[in-house]
């Protein structure tokens, strides 16, 4: 059975409009009429498609994305090891704080890497120390040192 | 509190949740934290133009979109090389991130990619178009597939303004 995303993705404008909202949104005081227009529809018929994409879970979020470490804040990737019979607690503990933005299983001993998004660089050691303490995992923090800007884009 | 300063903050928590889905989104905000269309327009080009937003947009589900497979790939690459590979690899247009972490006891590698594809294959044939594209034989690296994905949002950073806060981000 085809599912909600499935029949919004069959749709030759929604594919459009998603391949075209990665690429940003038109810097004007009216964007969803500049979109409209390029797309060759109103208004309306967007605001419509970009709240299906919301509600189905298409998109995640709509809007901007901030740079937090100009915003004072800090983000950081953190992996840890958790034992398959210990695995479910270890997660639900990670993912109840709200610092985690995204946490993924991923094939390797180390087999729990989620971000972590603190409002100040100094909250980062501490929401470790605890996370550290509340699984008894080891928490293997991963900086970035360092950026090589890309643009991410996935066509439909 | 300068009241300017609790318009940014206001605006900056809203933001947050996402642009309004409105004809006139930024007029909607602007009612919401008590300036007008033009204000708020202005701050949030100039956020745009500091980097403080880096762009305004879909945040797509990659997993919904069709792209089920992603793996990050991990390189062992001298330290003085790092530059130089990191914006090779960025460049080629095959990946979806590409950054610089410390190493670790037991975690070798110092470039860290995020690769996306519709299919294991597809990722896997990606990886081995970018080790050649890069020239990246000589340097250990590992694959890691993500297998599930517990998380994810936007994460949240801005709180909203409280009566006795009197400054931001701090």
């Amino acid at each position: 059975m085809a599912t909600d995303q499935q029949l919004l993705l069959a749709d030759p404008l929604n594919r459009q409009l998603i391949n075209r909202l990665q690429h940003g949104l038109p810097l004007c005081h009216a964007p969803y009429q500049a979109l409209a227009e390029e797309l060759g529809t109103s208004s309306s018929d967007i605001l419509q498609r970009i709240s299906q994409f919301l509600d189905s879970g298409l998109a995640s979020r709509f809007g901007p994305m901030f740079q937090i470490e100009r915003a004072g804040g800090a983000f950081t990737l953190v992996a840890t090891h958790a034992d398959e019979d210990d695995f479910d607690r270890v997660v639900s503990i990670i993912n109840a704080r709200h610092e985690v933005a995204h946490n993924y299983r991923r094939d390797h001993r180390l087999n729990i890497w989620f971000v972590l998004a603190c409002e100040r660089p100094q909250d980062v050691p501490q929401v470790l120390q605890e996370l550290e303490l509340a699984t008894g995992c080891r928490m293997l923090n991963f900086p970035k040192e360092q950026e090589f800007h890309v643009q991410l884009y996935l066509p439909v | 509190m300068n009241p300017q300063h609790s318009i940014e903050q206001q605006l900056k928590f809203l933001l947050q949740q996402g642009l309004p889905i409105h004809s006139r989104p930024y007029e909607q905000l602007a009612r919401q934290v008590g300036s007008d269309e033009a204000t708020v327009y202005q701050l949030i080009q100039r956020w745009q133009q500091e980097g403080l937003i880096r762009r305004m947009g879909a945040i797509a589900d990659h997993h919904k979109l069709g792209y089920q497979a992603n793996a990050m790939v991990v390189f062992d690459v001298p330290g003085h090389l790092v530059d130089e590979l990191g914006q090779r690899i960025a460049a080629t247009g095959q990946v979806n991130l590409c950054y610089r972490r410390p190493r670790r006891p037991q975690w070798p590698y110092n470039l860290f990619c995020m690769i996306h594809g519709r299919e294991r294959d597809q990722v896997l044939q990606a990886i081995n178009d970018l080790r050649n594209d890069c020239e990246l034989h000589a340097f250990s690296y590992d694959v890691l597939f993500s297998r599930r994905q517990f998380k994810q949002c936007g994460g949240s950073y801005f709180r909203p303004v409280r009566s006795g806060d009197n400054h931001y981000g701090h």
